[in-house]
């Protein structure tokens, strides 16, 4: 299983996190966005660069709730709140974001 | 806080790459703290392995989580008790430790270090005074 | 309010026991266990710290009866002071004291 991006192919596993952190570039972002029929905006780049830096930091993603105190800190609590989270990611703000991130699947949350 | 909310204390005693202990229980703590009850860690005997400055795993082919301690401020759990005669024991002092540091809600978000030296005797009371412990 | 220790590392293997001991408040329980109960036979190098450890400081040491016997220990050999168990003493042990804490 793979994403095709530029012409690369990139290797995923069954439910589409991608197998080498590495690999991850914008583009590939967008292609995995689009699967989960996500456009992205500025609020959902926040979000994924948000999640892409505390993964570099701290080696994990972080649940949700610390997500959403971060983005509330950030960019202010009409972004920063649960239930705005879950219109920009339906399936699950960590579970889709970290898969449109690059990275590896959150334990325990959603 | 409510009378539902129990004391836990992880109880870390095992260096961190040579078993899975140390990772496992980090792990658990991590997913553990969503429950909202009164978390502290500690380290004592090899445990305080765990939290050395400088590891760096990338030729043995495992991830280092040291980092990931530094994260569990936002987790709201900011009191990492280290036994000093367990360092002393093996050679380190508080200085050989990374800064784990958190932000304190109740004083206008200051950062506090979570890492609190305690001797054996005082480690012995921070055990007595807990609801559930942990062993890892 | 006092606690139930179990150890269940040898003590020849392992500073479990030891630093159990070093942790164990006047009222506690320390219950050896699985390859614990090496830890409970006597005329070992360890003897003698076991035995001082279990005499003073109001510490009561146990250990379990059945992981003796599956490791061919005779119950004469237990050190003085320490006092055998069955698992229905291990139940009594857990349900007398405030938390368990294992020292693995």
């Amino acid at each position: 299983m793979a994403y095709e991006v530029n012409g690369q192919t990139i290797e995923h596993d069954e439910e589409g996190y991608i197998t080498n952190l590495s690999d991850w570039s914008e583009d590939l972002a967008k292609v995995i966005a689009e699967t989960e029929e996500i456009e992205m905006t500025d609020e959902h780049w926040a979000v994924v660069n948000f999640l892409r830096e505390y993964y570099e930091e701290y080696q994990i993603a972080p649940a949700v709730r610390v997500l959403i105190k971060a983005i509330k800190k950030s960019m202010g609590p009409e972004v920063g709140n649960n239930k705005y989270m879950y219109e920009l990611f339906p399936y699950g703000p960590a579970k889709q974001a970290c898969k449109i991130a690059g990275l590896p699947k959150p334990t325990g949350c959603v | 806080m409510s009378d539902d909310v129990k004391k836990f204390l992880y109880l870390n005693r095992k260096a961190p790459y040579g078993t899975i202990y140390a990772l496992e229980a980090l792990e658990v703590v991590l997913i553990g703290a969503a429950f909202d009850q009164d978390v502290s860690l500690a380290f004592l005997d090899d445990g305080v392995f765990q939290l050395t400055r400088g590891q760096d795993t990338k030729e043995i082919g495992v991830k280092n989580f040291s980092p990931t301690f530094r994260a569990l401020g936002d987790y709201e759990v900011t009191r990492l008790y280290v036994e000093r005669e367990s360092l002393e024991e093996r050679g380190l002092s508080p200085d050989d430790l990374q800064e784990i540091m958190y932000e304190d809600e109740d004083d206008d978000w200051a950062e506090k270090p979570s890492i609190r030296i305690v001797s054996r005797a005082e480690m012995a009371d921070i055990i007595a005074a807990q609801d559930v412990v942990l062993s890892f | 309010m006092s606690t139930l220790h179990t150890v269940n590392k040898s003590p020849f293997a392992t500073g479990s026991l030891r630093s159990c001991l070093a942790h164990a408040r006047s009222g506690d329980a320390v219950l050896m266990i699985e390859d614990g109960v090496y830890g409970a036979t006597a005329g070992t190098g360890l003897s003698d710290e076991i035995a001082a450890a279990a005499r003073g400081g109001g510490i009561g040491i146990y250990v379990l009866g059945p992981d003796m016997a599956a490791r061919g220990l005779d119950a004469g050999r237990v050190l003085d002071g320490v006092i055998t168990v069955d698992y229905a003493g291990f139940v009594d042990l857990a349900a007398k004291h405030d938390r368990a804490v294992a020292w693995l």
